[in-house]
C-alpha cells in the first residue's frame, strides 16, 4: 500500500501527542494533569497503548522516567503542566542532564496568545530549562507536534544523551482541530550530527601506546553503561589483564567480583583504585569525564600517566585533564575497533612489568580493602549493605538517595551487571531513591528492587508510597537511619569540630506506622541480630513494598575520603589514619 | 587572547538565547556580539569577540558546537581575516571644535553624517582599534554619544563559512 492510497489519518493535537509516544514505542508515561494539558490527559484516556502513571508530586514524574532510562537505555517520558507543574519537574530534568540520561519531558503551556501576559500558570518553561537540558523546543502549529516529538527523541537517545523539554500551548492540542498526522521515521538535522565512529589513526595510536604501558589502568564511567559497552570493555580488560576501575556512575559496568576490579576511584574510592591511578603511566579513560569528585586536585592528578581518552562529547575531552590521546566517538565501536587491532597484533603488555604491577595493587588493596569496624555493638550501614547484597544475590537494581548511605551501597554492593546501580552522580538529588526504585519496579516487575535511602533523603519524596501503593510497587526501601544528615555531619565532625549545624533530624515520624498508613509493611530493625531476619520477611513479601527502618551507627563515617587539595592519593583510611 | 567567533546559526526562535546563555552559565566572556539573518532566511549569522587562554578558547568552541543549532563556526583568528566596526558618534562640535572634529573624522575617513549648529554625527568603520584611536584623538571634545555595532569578521581569500 502506497501513502497515496493509504487513508490520512486526522488527529488533534492532543491526540498526535499520545499517538506520537505510542509509535515511539513508550509504553509508560510518567506525570500529573493541570489546566494546560486537560486536552492531552484526555486523548491519553481514550487509548490503551500509552498507561499513565499518576504521581503524587511531578519531581517523582521525572525521577520515575530518569530510572526506567537508566535501566533500559531508552529515554523515559514525562508529562506534565505549566507554571508548578513544570518548575516541579526542573530538579528531575537536571538530574537526568548532569548524568547524561535520556528523557522527554512534554511541559503544558499557556494559550499561545497568552504567552508573556503573566498568565494564570505561565512560566518561561523554555528559559527554566535551557541551561539544564539537552534541547527544548515549543510547538507553534498543531501540525508539527509528531515531527517535534519525533526530534526530541533523536536528540535525547543519541550522541551524548540527555533531557529534551517540548513545551505545548493549550491550544496547540485542542480537540476539535484536527490535522493529518504521519510519524516520521528518521530525523535529520544539518545542525546536530553527533560522531559514531572513532578516529582509525586515534585509535591505532591508543592502541600503540596501551601495549608500551608498564603501569596501566582501565578508568571507566558511565559512558559504558549508556553506551551499552560493558561487554567490549570487559573484553579487553580480560585481554591485556588490566586493572579496573569505576566511576560512581559507571559501577557494574565491570564485574565487581572479577580479581582486575580495583573498585570505586575519587573522593570516596577504594585505596587500591586511587592508588593505581596516581601511579599509573597510562590511564585509558572510557565514557568517564575527570569530574571534580574523581580527580581530587587537578594540578597534582597522575602526574606519571599518558591519558587516552574516549568519549561521544568533545567537550568532555581536555576539559579538566588534558588528554594525550583523544578520541571521539560511540565507546562501543570503539572499543570493538580497539579489539579487533588488538587481536590482529597478537601482543600483550610487557608479562614481567604487569606481574610487578600487579604485585603492587595487591600489596595497596591490603592495606585497607575495604574494611570498617564491625565489632562496635552498634548495626553497621557497611553490614546492612553486604547483607543486601547477599540476599540479592548481587543482582537486585539498587536505586539510591544521596549521602553516606549512597557511598556504602556504591561500596558494599558489588554490582556485577551494567544498569542495576542507579543513582544522582552529577547533581547529588536527594529524593531521587524512591521514584527511582518506582520507576525500575513498574518496568521491571519481576526484579528485585532496592531503594537504599536515609531518614533525610526518603523524606524528600515520601509521599510517593502513595503512588506505590496505587500501582502495587513491591518496592524495598533500605532506610539506614542514624537520625542525622550523615555526610553533612560527616563533614561537620572532620572540618568544623563537630558543631552540628542543622544537621540532625529532631521529630522523625515512625517510619513503621507511616509504611503501614500508606497500606505498606514496614519492619523496624534496631539490633543486629534482627537484620537477616528482617531482610528475609522484606524480599519474601514478593509483591509488597516494605520500609525496613534501620537505626545504624550514627557516628560512621565514610572512608577512604580523599583529602581536599590533594592528589588522588591522599586520603584519611579512618578516622585516626591518613596517607 | 582575544578571538572572534564566527557562527552559522538556526534562524529560530531561542537558539540566540541559548547561545547567550551558555556564556554565562559557564563563565566565558563576551566583548561584543552581532547577528543579523544572512542571504538564506533559515540561518543567522553571528560574529562573537571573546577572551581567553587556548584552553578556554577550545572550550568554548566544543561547547557551541554541542548547541543543537549551531549549524557551523569558525574561530576566525585561526587563518588571515578581515574584522570591521562600524561607530555612530555624536560630539560637540561648535566653536574651534567644530573644524577640529571635521579634520579629525577625515583623517580617520569618517563621514559626517548629521549636522546641528552644535553638533556632528560621524560615522566610522574600521577595526575596534582604529575606532578606539578615533575616540582617543577626539579627547579634547565633549563626546556625547557613543554606538558601536561590535565586530563582523570574515575569512581572507576564498576560505568560507557557509553550508
Amino acid at each position: 500500500m502506497t501513502s497515496q492510497t493509504k487513508q490520512t489519518e486526522m488527529l488533534s493535537g492532543a491526540a498526535m501527542v499520545i499517538r506520537a509516544l505510542a509509535d515511539e514505542g513508550v509504553e509508560y508515561l510518567y506525570g500529573y494533569p493541570g489546566g494546560a494539558v486537560l486536552h492531552i490527559y484526555d486523548a491519553l484516556f481514550q487509548q490503551t497503548k500509552v498507561k499513565h502513571v499518576l504521581v503524587r508530586h511531578e519531581q517523582a514524574a521525572t525521577h520515575m522516567a530518569d530510572a526506567y532510562a537508566r535501566a533500559s537505555g531508552k529515554a523515559g517520558v514525562v508529562l506534565v503542566t505549566s507554571g508548578p507543574g513544570a518548575t516541579n519537574a526542573v530538579t528531575g530534568i537536571a538530574t537526568a542532564y548532569m548524568d547524561s540520561i535520556p528523557m522527554v519531558v512534554l511541559t503544558g503551556q499557556v494559550m499561545s496568545h497568552l504567552i508573556g501576559d503573566d498568565a494564570f500558570q505561565e512560566t518561561d518553561m523554555l528559559g527554566i530549562s535551557r541551561p539544564i537540558c539537552k534541547h527544548n523546543m515549543s510547538v507553534r502549529r498543531p501540525q508539527d507536534i509528531p515531527a517535534i516529538i519525533k526530534k526530541a527523541f533523536y536528540i535525547a537517545q543519541s550522541g551524548r544523551p540527555g533531557p529534551v523539554v517540548i513545551d505545548i500551548p493549550k491550544d496547540m492540542t485542542i480537540p476539535s482541530q484536527t490535522f493529518a498526522y504521519h510519524y516520521p521515521s528518521e530525523v535529520k538535522l544539518r545542525s546536530y550530527q553527533p560522531k559514531l565512529k572513532g578516529h582509525s589513526g586515534q585509535i591505532k595510536k591508543a592502541v600503540t601506546a596501551l601495549l608500551a604501558a608498564k603501569k596501566p589502568i582501565l578508568y571507566a564511567g558511565g559512558g559504558v553503561i549508556m553506551g551499552g559497552a560493558s561487554h567490549e570493555l570487559t573484553e579487553l580488560a580480560q585481554l591485556l589483564n588490566l586493572p579496573v576501575t569505576n566511576t560512581l556512575m559507571g559501577l557494574g559496568c565491570y564485574p565487581a567480583s572479577d580479581k582486575q576490579f580495583i573498585g570505586m576511584l575519587g573522593m570516596h574510592g577504594s585505596f587500591e583504585a586511587n592508588q593505581t591511578m596516581h601511579h599509573a603511566d597510562l590511564i585509558l579513560a572510557v565514557g568517564a569525564r575527570f569530574d571534580d569528585r574523581v580527580t581530587n586536585n587537578t594540578k597534582k592528578f597522575c602526574p606519571d600517566a599518558t591519558i587516552i581518552h574516549i568519549d561521544i562529547d568533545p567537550a568532555s575531552i581536555s576539559k579538566t585533564i588534558n588528554a594525550h590521546i583523544p578520541i571521539v566517538g560511540l565507546v562501543q565501536p570503539v572499543l570493538t575497533e580497539m579489539l579487533e587491532l588488538l587481536k590482529q597484533k597478537k601482543k600483550k603488555l610487557d608479562a614481567s612489568a604487569m606481574k610487578k604491577w600487579w604485585q603492587q595493587i595487591e600489596e595497596w588493596r591490603a592495606v585497607h580493602g575495604g574494611r570498617y569496624d564491625d565489632a562496635a555493638p552498634l548495626l553497621k550501614p557497611q553490614y546492612v549493605i553486604e547483607q543486601l547484597s547477599k540476599i540479592t544475590h548481587g543482582n537486585a537494581y539498587v536505586c539510591s538517595d544521596v549521602g553516606q548511605h549512597q557511598m556504602f551501597a556504591a561500596q558494599y554492593y558489588g554490582f556485577n551487571k551494567p544498569n542495576r546501580w542507579i543513582n544522582s552522580g552529577g547533581l547529588g538529588t536527594m529524593g531521587f531513591g524512591l521514584p527511582a526504585a518506582m520507576g525500575v519496579k513498574l518496568n521491571y516487575p519481576d526484579a528485585d528492587v532496592v531503594c537504599v535511602t536515609g531518614e533525610g533523603s526518603i523524606q524528600m519524596n515520601i509521599q510517593e508510597l502513595s503512588t506505590c501503593k496505587q500501582y502495587g510497587l513491591g518496592v524495598k526501601i533500605i532506610n539506614l537511619n542514624n537520625g542525622y544528615l550523615g555526610m553533612v555531619k560527616q563533614w561537620q565532625d572532620m572540618n568544623y569540630e563537630s558543631r552540628y549545624a542543622s544537621s540532625y533530624m529532631d521529630s522523625l515520624p515512625d517510619f513503621v506506622k507511616l509504611a503501614e498508613a500508606y497500606g505498606h509493611v514496614g519492619i523496624r530493625v534496631t539490633e543486629p541480630e534482627q537484620l537477616i531476619p528482617a531482610l528475609e520477611r522484606a524480599f519474601a513479601l514478593k509483591d509488597r513494598l516494605v520500609f525496613l527502618d534501620i537505626h545504624i551507627d550514627p557516628k560512621e563515617h565514610v572512608y577512604p575520603m580523599q583529602i581536599p587539595g590533594g592528589s588522588m592519593n591522599d586520603m584519611f583510611l579512618s578516622k585516626t589514619e591518613r596517607t | 587572547m582575544r578571538h572572534i567567533i564566527s557562527v552559522l546559526l538556526e534562524n529560530e526562535s531561542g537558539a540566540l538565547a541559548r547561545l547567550v546563555g551558555l556564556f554565562a552559565q559557564r563563565g566565558y566572556n563576551i566583548d561584543s556580539l552581532t547577528v543579523a539573518p544572512t542571504e538564506d532566511a533559515t540561518l543567522s549569522r553571528l560574529t562573537l569577540v571573546t577572551h581567553g587562554n587556548d584552553q578556554v578558547i577550545e572550550q568554548i568552541t566544543k561547547q557551541l558546537h554541542k548547541l543543537i543549532e549551531v549549524v557551523k563556526l569558525t574561530d576566525l583568528n585561526d587563518a588571515p581575516h578581515l574584522e570591521r566596526e562600524l561607530m555612530l558618534i555624536k560630539v560637540k562640535a561648535s566653536g574651534a571644535t567644530r573644524d577640529e572634529v571635521k579634520r579629525c573624522a577625515d583623517i580617520f575617513r569618517g563621514q559626517i553624517i548629521d549636522v546641528t549648529a552644535s553638533t556632528y554625527t560621524v560615522q566610522l568603520v574600521g577595526t575596534s582599534d582604529k575606532l578606539d584611536a578615533f575616540i582617543q584623538a577626539l579627547a579634547g571634545t565633549a563626546i556625547l554619544e557613543v554606538v558601536r555595532s561590535g565586530v563582523s569578521g570574515i575569512a581572507r581569500g576564498e576560505k568560507t563559512l557557509a553550508l
